[in-house]
């Protein structure tokens, strides 16, 4: 039964990101996987191996779509190419929902391919939650939105961040993807409280939900998904879902990759958050 | 003395705080946000210290980003701006392994940064940042003193690999799609993914070798045999830098691998002329009379041509696009 209006997709399980060094394995062996991550943008391409791996993976596996340039809190206007090639890379792959950030990235034309945070402001999050609509209006599939790690803060901001993607889900009516470990970078950075942020974004929004690992350094915490994840995060990770229940959920791994097991093996380590919030309310 | 120097009106009307009431004022924002990540780092890899009205750049961070108890606002807005350069470097990098070593690793470094500087990312895909490379490197040629050629020949090659991986594959035509139609009336396409190139120095066999020397460097590097050690900087086995030769090559894919394939002059102009959109008669034609060989048998040098570019799938319907 799902889990809320936004999280039809309850039962998916625990997915990986599918990731290059992982092809050869993943279609030689086959091995017994919930779902796929893919990076929309890696195969919003014409033609070559990008796409004809993408389809042999879709014969075996569930595959769900996760973008990283639509950069829905830019000022700027969403991009209509970049609009169609994402749809029709939505009608091969039949993504149940699609995920993207709560960020901007580009001005102008001018892309920083990176995730940049946005100033916490009602104006910014009207125009947010606009380009949010637009996008779920043009592609026809649900979204969900994901915090990003920060490492700036705004004088203008008006709100917290957790108020904040609040106020831009309610305005666009979309769904989270909550990252965990997002969260947690932030709150080291900015020195918040990650359990208030869990706490107070709306529960029953979440679609999907993100861990990964990071790395410390002396005076701030890096997003860099190269490592298993840390306690910290497994413990705001079994808060998360004993707020928003059963939810599909995501390890992320994309630098100094292993191998496919021990990526595979450090997601399905959600499963006992999992089975013990189950076995706590049975 | 020092807080009120701070406060003088003239000052703090420069470093009044940016507000976000209006998606104005956030494209405001991000504009000098972006503005700042975008500027190349200093030689040590940090965030220039002076901005670009003459301010430094501490007081324009500090209009906009809030410090906290570890970092100053200089020290936030550093973050990404490092991160950027990192990123958008090491792509190129990866991208352009044969300019890299026609050039060598410093000066290709200080020509990606200079081209990166001048076009930022145009593209939502890191995979189009050397789109306009070849532009760069023929309006600024000093980046590449002092083989230009060279250089450019490297860079046209590597970009041609870009394209062959993953742009577009149209359907092939068959022989029985064409057999109805005259030579002088038939027009041909080809595929959007396939390269042709003239040009004057053998880089596909240079890239070659730079390839199979990197892939040594790697393995001796993740070795932890002592063998390996002497040959770990890789740099004694740096191939030596190619001759200059005229040659004319097909950058393409087939059964989405890679590959390059060198051609005959006059095959190379039958191309070329079937793209500029020639018809098979006229493509021939050109192609014949631009040779110097003699004592072949052109009737059956052209079926072959057609024979083996048919079997490899690069024809397709033509399109006046």
């Amino acid at each position: 039964m799902p889990a809320n209006s936004f999280n039809n997709f309850t039962e998916y399980g625990i997915g990986i990101g599918l990731r290059v060094p992982h092809y050869r394995h993943i279609l030689a062996e086959k091995p017994v996987v919930d779902w796929f991550e893919i990076i929309s943008e890696n195969f919003m391409v014409d033609g070559g191996r990008p796409l004809e791996v993408l389809d042999k993976i879709m014969e075996q596996y569930r595959v769900v779509q996760h973008g990283v340039a639509m950069y829905f809190g830019s000022a700027d206007r969403l991009n209509r190419e970049h609009l169609k090639k994402l749809k029709r890379l939505v009608k091969r792959t039949k993504t149940p929902w699609l995920s993207d950030h709560l960020c901007w990235g580009s001005v102008d034309g001018r892309y920083t391919h990176d995730l940049l945070p946005m100033p916490y402001t009602f104006a910014a999050a009207k125009a947010t939650a606009a380009n949010i609509r637009e996008a779920q209006d043009f592609l026809e599939v649900p979204i969900c939105v994901e915090n990003v790690s920060s490492y700036a803060e705004f004088h203008a901001s008006e709100m917290t961040e957790w108020e904040f993607l609040s106020e831009v889900v309610e305005r666009a009516d979309c769904g989270i993807l909550l990252d965990v470990n997002n969260i947690y970078v932030s709150s080291q950075n900015h020195n918040f409280d990650p359990y208030a942020y869990l706490n107070n974004v709306p529960h029953d929004r979440v679609g999907q939900i993100h861990i990964a690992g990071h790395s410390k350094f002396e005076k701030y915490i890096l997003d860099t998904h190269d490592h298993p994840v840390l306690d910290p995060v497994w413990k705001l990770y079994a808060h998360a879902v004993k707020l928003v229940g059963r939810t599909a959920t995501l390890l992320e791994w994309d630098d100094s990759i292993p191998s496919f097991e021990e990526v595979h093996h450090e997601a399905l380590k959600a499963n006992q958050f999992i089975e013990k919030l189950e076995n706590a309310t049975a | 003395m020092k807080r009120s120097k701070r406060t003088s009106s003239s000052k703090s009307s420069k470093t009044r705080r940016l507000e976000v009431r209006s998606r104005a004022e956030l494209k405001a924002l991000q504009s000098l946000m972006a503005t700042a990540v975008f500027r190349p780092l200093t030689p040590e890899e940090g965030m220039q210290p002076r901005w670009i009205d003459g301010r430094t750049t501490s007081e324009l961070a500090s209009t906009f980003i809030k410090p906290n108890d570890r970092l100053t606002a200089f020290d936030r807005l550093e973050i990404y701006n490092r991160v950027y350069w990192f990123r958008v470097l090491d792509c190129l990098y990866d991208d352009y392994p044969g300019l890299r070593a026609v050039l060598g690793e410093r000066k290709f470094m200080k020509m990606i940064t200079a081209y990166l500087a001048k076009y930022p990312s145009a593209s939502f895909t890191l995979r189009n940042l050397g789109s306009r490379l070849e532009q760069f490197l023929r309006d600024e040629p000093r980046w590449i003193a002092p083989r230009p050629e060279l250089a450019l020949d490297m860079a046209r090659f590597e970009w041609a690999q870009v394209i062959a991986f993953d742009d577009e594959s149209k359907p092939a035509i068959t022989p029985d799609d064409i057999l109805d139609t005259r030579p002088d009336k038939l027009r041909l396409g080809l595929q959007p993914y396939l390269s042709l190139l003239q040009l004057n120095y053998e880089v596909d066999e240079f890239l070659v070798a730079v390839k199979k020397s990197e892939s040594a460097v790697l393995r001796s590097e993740a070795s932890n045999t002592f063998e390996a050690m002497p040959h770990s900087s890789g740099r004694e086995k740096r191939p030596r830098l190619p001759k200059r030769k005229r040659i004319h090559l097909a950058v393409h894919r087939h059964d989405n691998d890679l590959y390059y394939k060198r051609l005959d002059p006059e095959g190379f102009v039958i191309l070329t002329a079937l793209r500029a959109g020639a018809s098979v008669e006229e493509a021939c034609l050109q192609g014949l009379s631009s040779t110097k060989r003699t004592g072949v048998d052109w009737n059956e040098e052209i079926k072959a041509y057609f024979n083996n570019w048919t079997a490899l799938g690069w024809f397709c319907r033509f399109s006046k696009k």
